[in-house]
């Protein structure tokens, strides 16, 4: 077994990772799964930002690579509030019964 | 050794993927998403990114998902049911068809990514300091401007849980 891993071998986990997290995101019809979904996709384009830094031997990656995770605990924290301000009003967690705004 | 470990890792990181969109209950999901945090916190500490793979697992598989638990637990979310029926055939071609569109990508980003030496564990090392070092000082506004953010996110999240609403 080699013992160097190739760097394109860490950006198809990326690239896989993330077409599952879109594909989650299409198919699934519950507001929370919908939402874990986006934070895959958001690990695997730090993965992404990570394995570039790597490339380069410069630090900037991981700092890009931070940014999205502070960004990512903004989003979940409002993005749950408005969660359970949905669930409060509608008393469900289907994206397609909240549908009022279609109409 | 490297690559033993990223064969492992990226498998666990994978099939929880997989798991993730798969299950109809949101709590295994989170789960399948901690798995995925995890493999990929080893993985970020086999690139060099010390840092960054404690973050992953304070913020990330910490902070994070229980956040997502947490609201799981309060709403008493219960699996998700079937709307649509899939029959045996399409289920069988959808499988051939992902694998097919995952072999496109790895095809694309093999042939387009120029030839480099590949990964060795502790060829790089971005250490702590060296992060710390660039973010306040190159990186200085942003992490300024990136505080504010949080700050607005935090008081956005109290005023939309409130009562009233």
């Amino acid at each position: 077994m080699q013992n160097a891993v190739p760097l394109s071998w860490y950006l198809i986990l990326s690239a896989i990772l993330f077409a599952l997290g879109v594909a989650g995101f299409i198919f699934r019809r519950n507001i929370i799964t919908v939402f874990m979904s986006i934070e895959l996709m958001l690990n695997a384009v730090n993965l992404s930002f990570v394995t570039f830094s790597y490339q380069f031997k410069q630090v900037d990656g991981h700092i890009y690579s931070f940014f999205v995770m502070v960004v990512a605990a903004a989003e979940a924290a409002v993005g749950l509030a408005i969660i359970l301000t949905v669930f409060k009003n509608r008393a469900t967690l289907m994206i397609d019964e909240v549908n009022s705004m279609k109409y | 050794m490297t690559a033993l470990i990223f064969i492992i890792l990226a498998g666990i990181a994978v099939f929880c993927g997989i798991n993730l969109v798969v299950q109809t209950h949101p709590i295994a999901s989170a789960l399948s998403l901690v798995g995925v945090m995890g493999s990929l916190a080893v993985l970020y500490l086999q690139l060099g990114g010390e840092f960054i793979a404690a973050a992953q697992v304070i913020v990330y598989a910490g902070a994070i998902m229980v956040l997502f638990v947490f609201v799981i637990m309060l709403l008493n979310a219960g699996a998700e049911g079937t709307s649509f029926q899939v029959s045996r055939f399409v289920r069988y071609l959808g499988a051939i068809l992902l694998a097919a569109f995952l072999g496109l990508i790895s095809l694309m980003i093999q042939s387009t990514l120029p030839r480099t030496e590949g990964v060795t564990f502790g060829a790089f090392q971005g250490t702590t300091a060296a992060v710390g070092r660039k973010l306040f000082t190159t990186y200085l506004l942003p992490f300024e401007v990136i505080s504010v953010l949080i700050l607005i996110a935090i008081v956005g999240a109290i005023v939309l849980a409130r009562k009233e609403i």
